[in-house]
């Protein structure tokens, strides 16, 4: 096992090697440092050494690749490339254009995100799954019919929809929590309520679906028949038998969401004004500061690589059938 | 001329689909065996219903992907000079909406202004009140006649609509009797739904859609049915301009990405080894960075790009257009690579099949083995994928608008009037009908693609045939 996760973790390098260099191509080689800084500087009318500042404030004044002017080290070492893109590695994010240490704002932002992505992860799982055992249980019935209907149509709606419709309703007409906003503590959870409502809520139609096929892909086979013809009531046989057995593919797309809880949700931090790591990556798209969209990009592969790592390690826990191969 | 066509990117991809589309058809029409699933499909009443109101938006679609430059006047020496408005036939249909703009908001139906403004009478008297729109109910000489006045167009065209609908029926009926049947017989077969292909359903869905678009034809040049927005443009014109951007986004990202998922895909499964290692580690690294700051990074990039060098674009059409099929080039990146997976899977699988060995003894090429024999027999992951992606791409675009790297701001789309809606929710009294139209609009799209892709995946996966 631990050899295995070894292998798995060695794997995860050229992996994110590739990332950093096509991050880095993505950045410095489409555009060079110098149309950044015109963007920045605002426009076509600004003089060479106005960039040649904006350049050398940032440390973005140096060769891309290779350094010729420097000492033995110095000619790999003092490079966009060293400075900007490998350092990522070491969790050294740097700072930001408009002058903040990066890392310093995603230790900060990191456990608002948590605070809203981790309910809506645990509450969404078993309202979807809850749901998705009762239209199991009426299978064939019209509740079973209007269920899937209404799956197919609450799928249908863009999640843009339920935030805004959600805060229109419960902040607006019924005034039962505040529209945005974030605070610390206990209190808190007025600002989270909503959010985190609409996460759930939205995600119903595609999730109960998908665990419905689930279940009744496993309702068919031959232990559920051998159970009921035991005479186990239908309660007992999709509580002991099925759920038990459909659950295994599940935690491959339930795992790999965990690390990622930490990036936060894009559109429900910015909308609801929470402090977040996914409102941060909005500003900074908005504002074109690629420093920290190149830190959130990186950060969002290591944690989504940790993801399909911990995924595979569930998956031969759960189901001793998967072999370490 | 009195115009020059032209020819966008996207129009020329959206051409490109349009004949291989039909192409595919044609062939798949010919060969009995692939006829099979889709008739099939076809008999599903579901499916049907989707597929009219799908085509309904793939005709507006296609309507708006002619391009023109109207001509402004011809000199002296008969050179011509072309407008640098770049038009489609959707928006020659629909001048009067196009060029007929308020000054702010104004609800639907509306024939009076949004906000209180000062207006001066003739006898020089000043009052702040509401002021009649300048083309919204304008034809009405007295404000309250608007009541009666909707009634009754909404009767005619209804009227028509039905007269038109059910014309269309009798044509349906005459052609598709058998040879012996009655008039009533067929009338009487159709209405109970005896018959294969569901054309009940289809009927009844373009009953629906014909009343619809004629009580919008009817309605629209007098009122704004989707009221206006901020700068006083009418919504109802602006939606139905976002459905070419929607379909844009839902098929041309396809298409951008197949050509690689396939070919990658079979590759890295028939050969195995290396060609296997190194695909799978592209498509691996791929598809560890989160999709959205991928297109973030990359959008941001061309807007540089573009910031820079605001020279190569002719027009504002223009460079909306680059920007729209860029963001179906990088929205191809960042979804090929599932397909690819799934694709190698299905060909590793296969390469061991008896066929797919007698063939290689028998001297086929790897090329024409992968061709002729692995190819069509992964046909069907291929068509799922494309069919069940496409919703979810019209879905990702609003979110991508929103978030500030989808379509050019200045494009119509549905991602764009969504993302004005939010400060308009704000608003007292709220301006609710923006943001419902785009609902209505997108709403309508994605669930018939949802119910025709769900039929499309039934008929097709094999392991849901019985």
């Amino acid at each position: 096992m631990i050899a295995y996760i070894i292998r798995r973790l060695l794997y995860a390098i050229p992996i994110l090697i590739g990332v950093n260099l096509l991050t880095f191509a993505l950045f410095f080689f489409v555009n060079s440092p110098d149309d950044m800084a015109r963007v920045h500087l605002g426009g076509k009318r600004v003089t060479p050494e106005a960039i040649e500042k904006w350049k050398e404030d940032r440390g973005y004044n140096k060769p891309l690749l290779y350094n010729a002017a420097g000492d033995s080290g110095a000619k790999l070492t003092d490079t966009i490339f060293f400075k900007h893109s490998l350092r990522l590695f070491a969790l050294e994010f740097g700072r930001s254009d408009n002058g903040r240490n990066i890392g310093y704002d995603i230790r900060q932002r990191m456990w608002p995100s948590l605070a809203i992505a981790l309910p809506i992860f645990i509450v969404g799982i078993l309202v979807h799954i809850t749901f998705a055992m009762l239209l199991a249980f009426f299978r064939g019935s019209y509740l079973d019919t209007a269920g899937v209907v209404l799956c197919v149509v609450m799928m249908s709606v863009s999640a843009l929809f339920y935030v805004i419709g959600g805060q229109y309703l419960v902040s607006m007409l019924l005034r039962l929590v505040p529209v945005s906003g974030y605070d610390v503590g206990m209190d808190a959870v007025k600002f989270l309520a909503l959010p985190v409502l609409v996460g759930v809520v939205s995600g119903i139609g595609a999730s109960t679906r998908l665990y419905r096929t689930l279940f009744l892909e496993e309702i068919g086979k031959d232990y559920v028949r051998t159970a009921r013809a035991k005479g186990l009531s239908e309660l007992r046989v999709l509580f002991r038998h099925v759920l038990k057995n459909a659950m295994i593919p599940i935690p491959t797309g339930v795992v790999v969401v965990i690390p990622l809880l930490f990036t936060g949700s894009l559109i429900m931090e910015s909308f609801f004004g929470i402090p977040g790591l996914g409102s941060y990556t909005i500003d900074a798209i908005n504002s074109q500061d690629f420093a920290i969209v190149r830190a959130m990009v990186f950060l969002g592969s290591v944690l989504y690589i940790l993801g399909l790592i911990l995924t595979d390690i569930t998956y031969t826990l759960v189901d001793p059938r998967v072999r370490l191969s | 001329m009195p115009f020059q066509l032209e020819f966008l990117w996207t129009d020329i991809l959206i051409y490109l689909l349009l004949a291989s589309t039909l192409a595919f058809a044609f062939y798949t029409a010919r060969h009995e065996h692939l006829r099979v699933p889709w008739r099939q499909v076809a008999r599903r009443p579901m499916a049907m219903a989707s597929l009219v109101v799908l085509t309904v938006y793939v005709t507006v679609g296609l309507m708006d992907s002619v391009h023109y430059r109207p001509l402004l006047e011809i000199r002296n020496q008969g050179e011509r000079v072309y407008s640098n408005e770049v038009l489609s036939l959707l928006d020659r249909m629909t001048t009067l909406l196009r060029t007929r703009v308020e000054k702010t908001y104004s609800a639907p139906f509306a024939v009076q202004a949004y906000s209180k403004e000062t207006v001066e009478y003739p006898d020089g008297r000043h009052a702040r009140e509401y002021p009649r729109l300048s083309y919204g109910g304008a034809h009405l000489q007295n404000p309250d006649d608007r009541a009666t006045d909707i009634a009754r167009r909404i009767g005619f065209a209804t009227l028509a609509g039905l007269a038109l609908w059910l014309l269309l029926i009798a044509g349906f009926v005459w052609w598709w009797r058998g040879r012996a049947e009655s008039w009533s017989g067929a009338v009487q077969r159709l209405w109970r739904g005896e018959s294969q292909v569901p054309w009940r359903a289809i009927w009844m869905t373009t009953g629906v859609l014909i009343v619809l678009v004629a009580n919008a034809a009817c309605l629209s040049p007098f009122y704004h049915i989707f009221g206006t927005d901020q700068v006083g443009q009418d919504v109802f014109y602006k939606s139905l301009k976002s459905i070419r951007t929607g379909l844009v986004i839902g098929t041309l990202t396809t298409l951008v990405m197949l050509p690689f998922a396939a070919v990658f895909g079979i590759m890295a499964g028939y050969f195995r080894g290396w060609v296997d290692d190194v695909i799978q580690y592209t498509y691996t690294t791929l598809s560890s960075i989160p999709g959205v700051l991928l297109i973030a990074a990359a959008i941001l990039s061309l807007q540089v790009y573009v910031g820079n060098h605001p020279d190569s674009f002719h027009s504002a059409t223009e460079r909306a257009d680059i920007r729209l099929l860029f963001l179906c080039l990088i929205l191809g990146v960042t979804s090929w690579t599932s397909l690819c997976r799934l694709l190698r899977g299905e060909t590793l699988k296969l390469r061991e099949v008896d066929y797919i060995q007698a063939a290689r003894a028998l001297g086929s090429s790897h090329v024409s083995v992968m061709a002729r024999h692995v190819l069509p027999n992964v046909m069907h992951i291929i068509l799922i994928t494309v069919v069940l992606d496409f919703s979810g791409l019209v879905l990702a675009e609003a979110v991508l608008s929103y978030v500030g790297v989808g379509v050019d701001p200045t494009m119509d789309s549905w991602g764009n009037m969504i993302n004005s809606a939010r400060l308009e929710m704000a608003r007292e009294p709220v301006v609710w009908w923006s943001l419902a139209s785009a609902f209505v609009f997108m709403f309508g799209l994605v669930l018939s693609a949802n119910l025709f892709s769900d039929a499309v995946r039934d008929a097709f996966d094999p392991r849901l045939r019985k």
